[in-house]
């Protein structure tokens, strides 16, 4: 398989890297837009999902990600899930729109609110050795989904709330999967990559 | 429970790897540091280059400016306390700032002891020189080290130096056997169970940035090729030519640290740097690194 790219404007991809090699899976980092040629997938990382629009805005990275997800998974956490979403607030931002939700940013608050928490998930996301254990979601100053389209599938809920959803090739999470080393998530996006959607 | 917490603290400070974190002393600062691209600002009094200059006891900064910091930005906002003044960090965490900065450089509150920061539900990020004071701060609760540099001097040197000292003692731990991490622990004057983390790991258990004196792309760049994860940017970008500018290229050249083409981009037209000093030439009482231990 053509390796896994990560996004590295900032933030934790080198923990996303990290999860990618306890499964086996090659990735690189991806600073330019070129450099996305020649991979499977792409890993939109946590950070500060304003310092990763001005820096995809300025270096014009909007429309070869679309193109991108057009054929390939992508996958985002927190500030990658922001980017992804159709619609952010608090405050309003633009955003690629590949994922027909509306989030609000540092949903629960600041870093005080931030938490673990466990989820629940759907059983399509119970593969591998941790399949069963209870999902532990790592949420810091996490955005929340407000409203997510019909066509948008729920795979793990907080309180009712989902925390991780996909639309076709768009695979986002709300907390950092990369920062356990439980590997259903990541296991998960590499599935959605083997069966070539 | 504690583990969790630490988690929570350690994993804010992961977001912010590969960024700029920049001094601002008012809601104004904070908006340009923002559209520039920071990833957090950390709101102080004034300047280290202006507490240098003016003199004078330096504390936290006004509770009135810092509330009008997070009303202004949507990115965290971080604030520095004076060396071992708890109830500082206290009025901060009340406050619900997002990362609390023990600070050199405002003027210490206790000259023996640093505050307890195990007893925080908000991060602490600290200052060092060397390997040895990281962890007696990480042993403390510190979730995130930074060098101290030398703040407000405009002068790489001194954060060069601290950043290598770092990284050459984590280097040089992880090739001794067992048996001389004892020994080792007592010279540093470091927790043993963190001597031996890191000798085991080959790194800090928490994320290691870089701060004091950087002024230019170029600077930023080099402390991230020595090992720095992030960068601090103090009296650099506000006391500057062209402030928006220069906050942009520094940030554009973090990300950027290892691709000379791009920062070179970084690096031009980009107004006056600060003037800076000499740290060399500067008396011992004059230096800002040498507080807390």
């Amino acid at each position: 398989m053509a390796p896994v790219g990560i996004l590295a404007v900032q933030g934790d991809f080198q923990a996303h890297g990290k999860a990618l090699d306890r499964l086996g899976t090659a990735w690189r980092l991806v600073k330019k837009p070129s450099e996305l040629n020649g991979l499977s997938g792409l890993i939109l990382p946590g950070g500060e999902s304003t310092t990763f629009l001005k820096f995809l805005q300025e270096e014009a990275w909007f429309e070869p990600i679309r193109r991108f997800a057009s054929s390939r998974p992508v996958f985002g956490t927190c500030a990658g899930a922001i980017l992804l979403a159709e619609k952010v607030e608090n405050p309003s931002q633009d955003s690629l729109g590949l994922l027909h939700v509306t989030v609000r940013r540092n949903g629960y608050g600041r870093q005080l609110s931030s938490s673990v928490q466990t989820v629940e998930a759907e059983p399509e996301l119970q593969i591998g050795p941790e399949a069963g254990a209870p999902l532990e979601a790592v949420l810091i100053r996490a955005p929340v989904i407000l409203r997510a389209a019909s066509q948008v599938r729920v795979l793990a809920r907080l309180h009712g709330q989902a925390v991780l959803v996909r639309e076709g090739t768009v695979l986002a999470g709300t907390f950092h999967p990369e920062l356990t080393s439980d590997g259903r998530v990541h296991r998960y996006f590499c599935g959605m990559i083997a069966d070539g959607n | 429970m504690a583990e969790q917490l630490f988690r929570l603290k350690t994993g804010l400070a992961e977001m912010l790897k590969g960024g700029v974190i920049m001094d601002v002393i008012n809601a104004e600062q904070s908006r340009i540091a923002e559209e520039a691209g920071a990833v957090a600002v950390m709101a102080l009094e004034r300047v280290p280059a202006d507490i240098r200059k003016e003199g004078g006891v330096a504390r936290m900064a006004s509770i009135q400016v810092i509330r009008a910091i997070q009303k202004t930005v949507s990115i965290p906002v971080m604030a520095k306390v004076r060396i071992g003044h708890a109830a500082e960090a206290q009025v901060l965490q009340a406050l619900e700032v997002d990362y609390i900065d023990e600070s050199e450089v405002l003027t210490p509150a206790d000259e023996e002891h640093h505050i307890h920061k195990h007893a925080f539900g908000v991060p602490f990020v600290c200052g060092a020189r060397n390997l040895g004071e990281a962890l007696r701060r990480i042993g403390e609760g510190a979730a995130l080290i930074r060098t101290k540099g030398e703040a407000g001097s405009g002068n790489v040197v001194e954060a060069v130096r601290h950043i290598r000292a770092i990284v050459r003692d984590i280097r040089r731990l992880a090739t001794l056997p067992e048996e001389e991490l004892m020994s080792e622990s007592k010279k540093m004057g470091a927790p043993f169970e963190l001597v031996r983390m890191v000798a085991r790991d080959g790194r800090l258990p928490v994320p290691n940035f870089s701060a004091g004196g950087l002024a230019t792309p170029a600077d930023a760049a080099l402390v991230m090729q020595l090992g720095a994860e992030a960068v601090f940017v103090g009296s650099g970008i506000f006391k500057s030519t062209d402030p928006e500018r220069r906050a942009k290229a520094i940030v554009k050249a973090v990300t950027h640290y290892n691709d000379p083409a791009v920062l070179l981009e970084c690096s031009e037209q980009l107004g006056e740097a600060m003037r800076g000093l000499d740290v060399a030439s500067m008396d011992e009482k004059d230096l800002l690194q040498t507080r807390g231990w």
